[in-house]
């Protein structure tokens, strides 16, 4: 039986917890993802390629990021003490650029001119083409009206970096349609064109290739915090829309089961509500964006459009790994709502002196209920995925603040 | 099994394509009709799905109208089951996996056969995820119509070695629509596909007028056309029935040249 199972996997790779993931996308683009595949597989092995990447987070990306002790937090909430992995204080301002410069190499070692990519917030797209520039090559970004709207900081400034940015107009006009009309664009023309994808989410290789390039998060949050507590932590949070910071926050912490993972959902106005993104939650088992996983959808398996005050977590699925640690018991995944959500973007703004990026914040306002509930001798490191300033417009706007910007 | 392949013994085939439901359950029927009426070999019914991420702007369109007219998984069947009382024309549904794996595979494909729908043409599974569906298919003698795309290169063979029903050959990449240019290597891609089997195989995306079906039926054994189709149900709307059938008498007798030519 066991052999079987093996035998299963080997034929099909990217199989989480015998159901998540695969490969579900048209034969059009299936020669491109083997060798993307075999590119990936060949170079994070080999030395040149690892070299490259390393030099370029050091010496480019500003890794590795703090880890910093939240003291005011911890003495206000009185519980836990807090750390705050700072992908904010990467260059571009989150998370996203790890990722992007591990594709991104990847692409120029296939040959590439081009880089395609979709981007919900707008900070993997500048991510994007922010390497693309660096790079010299050629960058086209798609991105839902919805957001070209709610993110034009973002919008010029991918334009400033040389990219062109298309605004998606199709469905619900935010990220699922972003990454439709990206994968659109790769199957019309992939000869020379990479779609670096941001998320932790696609067809297989993808979810692999993300966590493998987002995985650096872990593994100095685990070294840094060794060499500050010489422990390890008892909780890591980081938010998840698609769940590429989650999934690198988790990674190297998967197994030692004596860390408790969180991932924080957008619940919108409320889980139980219809105007909501938490996926692990309400979702149900499809396939989608090339993958099997959870999705928020009704019974016939049409997408249900999905709601979040952040851009970057308005996806209505999650990646296929996550759904696999949920299923597993692994991690555990709980929502934050939009109110909570702002409310955490202002406390840690007066508390901490820092301005989180909405999404982010989304994990804060979970450390802000949790870490009462816990012991001082106990730690959690939150992961701080980007900055915020990109939301300080909305926010206000939120808040009914009326400001010229 | 289905018999599918039959149809394309010492005959061309024309497959076209309607999206289910739009602009409403009795134009759909109606258009199914005048399709087997028109001369027909197969007609693909598509099934909505909200995300058709293998689509233009033609059939996303259509889709949205099909929403609109509050299309679900079960109308479509009984559209089917509608337009069965009038025509025998061999039926195939085109949609995406989630919403056969939302059905339940075992039950979807049940239903294709009390509809007498002989196949399944899954835009968005590849060879490498068909084992999931494909023994369920099987068991009720339903083909799942793989698809060759231009780019398929060496996997050409292991996709035509497993084929049953016909082979839809993806004429250029990218996504459905109307097109002029298609992609320049067909030829040899379809000689590369009969090296491996006998099953027959169908050229579509792009295909618009009679002169491009009659090219394609040349280097093919079927012409598959789409956007076209959807676009006349968009503009005539009700009144498509009539429309539908005289483009479908046009192509079919341009695809008859073909025959006849090679004969």
């Amino acid at each position: 039986m066991k052999n079987l199972t093996e035998a299963k996997q080997t034929k099909r790779p990217g199989i989480f917890a015998n159901t998540y993931g695969g490969q579900y996308i048209p034969e059009t683009l299936m020669t491109e993802l083997e060798k993307v595949d075999k590119a990936f597989h060949t170079l994070k092995d080999d030395p040149d390629f690892q070299a490259e990447l390393h030099d370029l987070l050091v010496n480019y990306a500003n890794r590795p990021s703090l880890l910093y002790y939240a003291k005011n937090m911890t003495e206000d909430l009185g519980g836990a003490k807090i750390y705050l992995k700072r992908e904010d204080l990467n260059h571009t301002g989150a998370h996203k650029i790890n990722n992007v410069i591990g594709q991104a190499l990847l692409a120029k070692h296939l040959g590439k001119k081009r880089l395609i990519a979709e981007t919900g917030a707008g900070q993997h797209g500048v991510a994007t083409a922010t390497i693309a520039a660096l790079f010299g090559m050629e960058c086209e970004i798609f991105m839902g009206k919805e957001d070209t709207d709610r993110q034009k900081l973002n919008v010029y400034r991918m334009e400033l970096l040389g990219a062109k940015v298309h605004p998606v107009t199709t469905g619900s006009m935010v990220l699922k349609d972003a990454i439709n009309a990206t994968l659109q664009e790769w199957a019309s023309r992939s000869e020379d064109t990479f779609y670096v994808m941001g998320s932790a989410v696609g067809p297989y290789p993808f979810p692999e290739m993300v966590k493998y390039f987002q995985s650096v998060i872990s593994k100095e949050s685990k070294q840094q915090l060794k060499a500050k507590e010489n422990t390890l932590p008892d909780m890591v949070v980081a938010c998840v829309g698609g769940g590429s910071n989650a999934i690198g926050s988790f990674a190297d912490y998967i197994d030692d089961p004596s860390v408790k993972l969180v991932g924080v959902e957008a619940a919108g106005k409320g889980v139980n509500s219809d105007k909501t993104a938490a996926t692990i939650e309400r979702g149900t088992v499809g396939i989608f964006h090339g993958m099997k996983s959870l999705f928020l959808q009704n019974e016939d398996g049409q997408i249900n459009p999905v709601y979040s005050i952040s851009a970057g977590l308005d996806y209505p699925g999650v990646g296929p790994e996550h759904a696999a640690l949920a299923k597993e018991g692994r991690a555990q995944y709980v929502g934050i709502t939009d109110d909570e959500a702002v409310a955490a973007f202002e406390y840690i703004a007066r508390q901490e002196g820092i301005v989180a990026a909405i999404e982010s914040c989304h994990a804060v306002a979970y450390v802000e209920k949790i870490a009462p509930t816990m012991s001082k001798d106990q730690i959690i490191v939150c992961t701080l995925s980007g900055r915020g300033d990109k939301d300080v417009a909305s926010i206000a706007k939120y808040k009914g603040v009326d400001i010229d910007e | 099994m289905s018999n599918l392949s039959e149809i394309f013994k010492n005959h061309k085939a024309f497959i076209p394509f309607v999206v289910a439901d739009d602009p409403d359950f009795d134009t759909t029927v109606a258009n199914i009709v005048a399709l087997a009426e028109g001369g027909a070999d197969i007609v693909e019914v598509g099934i909505p799905f909200s995300d058709p991420i293998a689509d233009g702007g033609v059939i996303q369109a259509a889709d949205l109208r099909a929403f609109d007219a509050g299309v679900r998984t079960k109308t479509v069947f009984q559209i089917v089951e509608a337009a069965r009382k009038q025509t025998d024309v061999p039926i195939v549904f085109l949609t995406y996996l989630n919403i056969v794996f939302k059905y339940g595979y075992d039950a979807f494909c049940k239903k294709c056969q009390d509809l007498d729908v002989s196949g399944l043409v899954i835009p968005d599974m590849p060879y490498e995820s068909r084992d999931e569906i494909v023994p369920i298919a099987d068991k009720y003698d339903i083909d799942i119509i793989p698809l060759i795309a231009p780019t398929s290169g060496h996997r050409v063979e292991k996709i035509a070695k497993a084929a049953s029903g016909f082979i839809y050959v993806v004429s250029s990449l990218g996504i459905t629509g109307e097109r002029n240019e298609f992609f320049d290597g067909l030829k040899d891609l379809v000689a590369e596909i009969k090296k491996y089997t006998d099953v027959p195989t169908a050229i579509g995306f792009g295909v618009h007028t009679p002169e491009q079906a009659k090219t394609m039926a040349g280097i093919a054994d079927g012409v598959i056309i789409g956007s076209a189709i959807v676009d006349i149900v968009a503009k005539q709307k009700q009144n498509a029935p009539q429309a539908v059938k005289e483009f479908t008498k046009s192509i079919r007798a341009a695809v008859d040249e073909t025959e006849k030519a090679n004969v």
